[in-house]
């Protein structure tokens, strides 16, 4: 007999237009001492299954159907006792650590308030209790930090307090919906450690929702898949990920950058005749392109930044080093990887080289001149041309007054101010071609696509330039993994027909691994080590890459 | 009329890809806007009250700026439904004789005209500074920003006084009527331009941080275009609200300064001169002379208020349900 069952479970979401199923007809089951994961892209319902659990859907929806049976009474039949097990017998986590505290009481505070709340203890007994919590939590110095607010924490220790909130009154439920999404990579296997041995110590049943395969491969024992609404396959991790039965199953496994090995592009599966060819890229044309020369096209030299919060002060010595003695070169036609968790100044080297600020101190060389120190509009002109970017959030990254055509046509008419109309619009239905987009997309405006699209839109934009370098700027961690899948063959199948030198900076090193010649690892401004991509994944030698690789979430881990 | 294309101009700033009438009726602007009784309501009066006021001549048969057609016969004609009141004028005469119910709708005509010209003058001034501010920065910004602290510390109907008194000073005697209207348009429009500033520097400094606007500069767009191709559309949505709740604010200016005495001369009067060339005859029992102006005003500065109400929670996402 399963600890928490889920039977038929449905959520509508009654709109004025249509009604949308956030979730249809949901069957899962959880036994204690289990981590059953929870895994879909976004709008896959994950987290409105989590959330209906305890019955917290945001207006309009609605539980429409179903039942959630926990231990052996319904939950869902008396929305007041409901109230009792939410905090009591369920424990919640949510995504970012930075708004599940109130900031303006302590920890120990918000601990002893919710444990008075749910447990019968006096004031002492609650404190202890909550030292106790935070200890097991791994927090050092617990009766110090007890006492202090939660702008006091680091993120992890953030969510660490966080997890001491959902266990303080002795739950046997834990919902987690992606709680280490905001968090970097060493950060997020900390946590989830700390999560399976709560599991085990705790005899806790435990839903872990999340995007990541590798995090599902590492921790959950069981694992759901969904895709809008609907539950695709339920099953032992280790049997999803190695053998999926279902369609879907199989082209969100693929579309993992696997962290082992370097493949060259992504298997889709929901279109497989498309696939193996890559597309036809008709502004080859117009693309004068360049013969590969093993030359340095861009070289940074001893780059520093520092952002100073001189309001008060002329000269304050508050200043951070953004960027501390940066150097590296790019060859031209290679892809450059640059990684780093948050923080680290990997886009503040990609704002200063494609000249949207300027640095503190050293150059930046572009085809052998100096692009940092050009003071004439003219001459600056003829670099922007040739150095493009893309960036992460593909929604702030169109402007969404203008139509398609015209976000294309913008860059096409500013460096070419003589091209006729009709030559204009060939281009633009060329371009939209090559980033795989129809040519009817051009009279659309930018909010009818999804974030995939737009960021397609956004790379039609940049290559409409004919630029040399693309700098790419985590172009796709705001987007889901198949979708990824599908941007980063784009990028290649351009890379390799135009002959395209490519910046590519992100946080998560199996992309990386797939995208990029050489890596370049940054820590807190400084380039700890800077390699060719086999050389730092198979014998890294600084000790921070090491780290970071011994700690990334490998979706491989299952097949040990 | 105006208040129409103005209404229609929002609906196309909030989803751009209305060109059919059914894809009006389809957004979610419409369909809020069917559902709340009080839009309707108060964009039905306010419809009425513009056309009346616009096409005025073609409505009623008096024109009470022509002396000629004025007969003294007539003055201080109750409204029609009390004993003494004549058929003829339905809401009565004033001391010469004019017919109310024509004298208001000529005077709202004037009151609209000084309001919407007003508020127009301060939003192209507020905007532009607002706007310019926000997106260069540094000391200009600070000397804009200080300038608007500064103007707001001064009630704005002391300001419009003040540039009332100035241009009468500077202007001479015979000029001073003809010129009335300009200079009141510019006093309102000057004591206005501040929250229209501060609100369009704010929301430049949201936008000029979005990705959008580093591409742009990336491929090599001139910062004048960035400006008025790509922030302007995008921080136009907040600046159209307050500039619907500045056109009440307007037009009571409008009519406080005529109430006082500086604004558009009793000639050709507005609704504000009207309620005070009535206010005399108050306590002879002259009531409605300056009743029915009073009671237009109100209805027309709260009409366009609630509209104006109903278009913020509409416009502003984070009040949508």
């Amino acid at each position: 007999m399963s600890f928490l069952k889920i039977n038929n479970l449905s959520v509508d979401y009654q709109m004025r237009k249509e009604t949308v199923y956030a979730a249809k007809n949901i069957n899962i089951e959880v036994n204690k001492g289990e981590i059953l994961g929870l895994v879909g892209e976004s709008g896959s319902g994950k987290s409105t299954v989590g959330n209906a659990i305890i019955n917290l859907i945001d207006e309009p929806g609605k539980v429409s159907g179903g039942s959630v049976i926990l231990g052996d009474l319904n939950i869902h039949k008396n929305s007041e006792s409901l109230v009792n097990y939410r905090g009591n017998k369920i424990g919640l986590i949510f995504q970012d650590p930075q708004t599940s505290l109130n900031p303006i009481l302590t920890v120990g505070e918000q601990l002893i308030e919710t444990i008075q709340t749910h447990l019968q203890l006096s004031k002492e007994e609650a404190k202890n209790k909550s030292i106790n919590l935070l200890k097991e939590v791994g927090i050092k110095d617990a009766e110090k930090r007890f006492n202090n607010y939660p702008h006091q924490f680091s993120g992890g220790m953030r969510q660490r307090v966080v997890i001491s909130l959902a266990l303080c009154c002795e739950p046997e439920l834990l919902i987690a919906d992606e709680p280490t999404t905001a968090l970097d990579v060493s950060i997020q296997s900390q946590i989830l450690e700390l999560i399976k041995r709560l599991t085990k110590e705790r005899n806790l049943a435990v839903i872990l929702i999340t995007h990541d395969m590798g995090v599902i491969a590492e921790t959950t024992d069981r694992v759901a898949v969904m895709k809008s609404g609907d539950l695709v396959e339920i099953g032992i991790t280790k049997e999803i990920l190695t053998n999926p039965q279902k369609n879907y199953t199989k082209s969100l496994v693929s579309s993992v950058p696997p962290t082992n090995k370097k493949i060259s592009r992504f298997v889709i599966i929901e279109n497989e005749n498309k696939n193996d060819k890559p597309n036809n890229i008709k502004i080859l044309n117009r693309w004068q392109k360049r013969e590969i020369k093993t030359q340095d096209l861009v070289q940074v030299k001893n780059l520093d930044k520092s952002f100073d919060d001189n309001f008060f002060t002329e000269n304050s010595k508050n200043s951070i080093m953004a960027v501390n003695d940066v150097s590296f070169e790019i060859k031209e036609g290679e892809t450059f990887g640059l990684v780093g968790e948050s923080g680290s100044g990997k886009s503040t080297i990609a704002k200063m080289i494609v000249n949207l600020f300027k640095p503190s101190s050293g150059d930046i060389y572009f085809d052998k001149v100096c692009i940092t120190k050009i003071k004439q509009k003219s001459e600056l002109m003829k670099f922007r041309k040739q150095i493009q970017m893309i960036f992460q959030d593909p929604y702030s990254s169109l402007n969404g007054r203008l139509k398609v055509k015209d976000i294309i046509a913008e860059p096409i008419k500013l460096h070419n101010p003589l091209i006729s109309n009709s030559d204009l619009n060939r281009y633009i239905f060329d371009l939209l071609e090559s980033v795989e987009l129809i040519q009817k997309s051009a009279d659309r405006y930018p909010h009818e696509f999804s974030g995939g699209q737009r960021q397609r839109i956004s790379i039609a934009r940049a290559l409409a330039t004919q630029p040399r370098l693309l700098v790419c700027d985590e172009p796709t961690s705001a987007l889901d993994v198949s979708i990824q899948a599908q941007i980063l063959n784009l990028l290649k199948d351009l890379q390799e027909q135009l002959n395209l030198t490519i910046l590519f900076i992100s946080h998560d090193l199996p992309v990386v691994r797939q995208m990029c010649d050489r890596i370049g690892v940054l820590k807190d401004g400084k380039l700890c080590e800077v390699t060719n991509t086999e050389d730092l994944f198979l014998k890294p030698q600084n000790e921070y890459t090491k780290e970071l690789l011994r700690l990334m979430p490998k979706i491989e881990s299952i097949y040990n | 009329m105006i208040q129409e294309l103005e209404l229609k101009e929002m609906l196309q700033v909030d989803n751009n890809s209305l060109t059919t009438w059914v894809r009006i009726k389809d957004s979610d602007i419409y369909h809020s806007f069917i559902k709340s009784p009080t839009a309707i309501a108060s964009s039905v009066i306010l419809f009425i009250i513009f056309f009346c006021s616009f096409f005025v001549e073609l409505i009623t048969p008096y024109n009470p700026f022509d002396p000629s057609s004025l007969s003294l016969m007539d003055a201080f004609t109750p409204p029609s439904w009390t004993e003494d009141g004549l058929a003829k004028f339905i809401l009565g005469t004033d001391g010469q004789g004019r017919d109310m119910l024509s004298t208001i709708l000529y005077g709202s005509r004037i009151s609209l005209i000084v309001g919407f010209s007003a508020i127009i003058f301060s939003l192209v001034l507020g905007v532009g500074l607002g706007l310019t501010a926000g997106f260069f920065g540094g000391k200009y910004e600070m000397i804009v920003m200080r300038l608007t602290d500064v103007q707001l510390t001064v009630p704005s109907i002391l300001m419009a006084l003040l540039v009332d008194g100035i241009a009468r000073g500077l202007i001479s005697r015979e000029m001073h009527d003809e010129m009335a209207i300009y200079v009141l348009i510019f006093a309102i429009g000057i004591s206005e331009w501040p929250q229209f500033a501060r609100v369009s520097r704010a929301a430049t400094l949201v936008e000029k941080n979005k990705d959008y606007i580093s591409a742009s500069t990336i491929i090599g767009v001139p910062n004048l275009i960035i400006m008025f191709k790509h922030i302007l559309p995008n921080i136009l949505r907040p600046v159209l609200v307050i500039g619907t709740i500045g056109l009440a604010l307007a037009i009571i200016a409008e009519s406080t300064l005529s109430f006082l005495g500086v604004g558009v001369p009793p000639t050709t009067p507005s609704l504000g001169t009207l309620i005070r060339l009535g206010n005399d005859f108050l306590f002879s029992g002259e009531w409605w002379i300056t009743f029915f102006p009073a009671i237009f005003l109100v209805i027309l500065a709260f009409s366009i208020n609630l509209l104006g109400d109903w278009m913020r929670d509409t416009l502003n996402p984070k009040l949508k349900k």
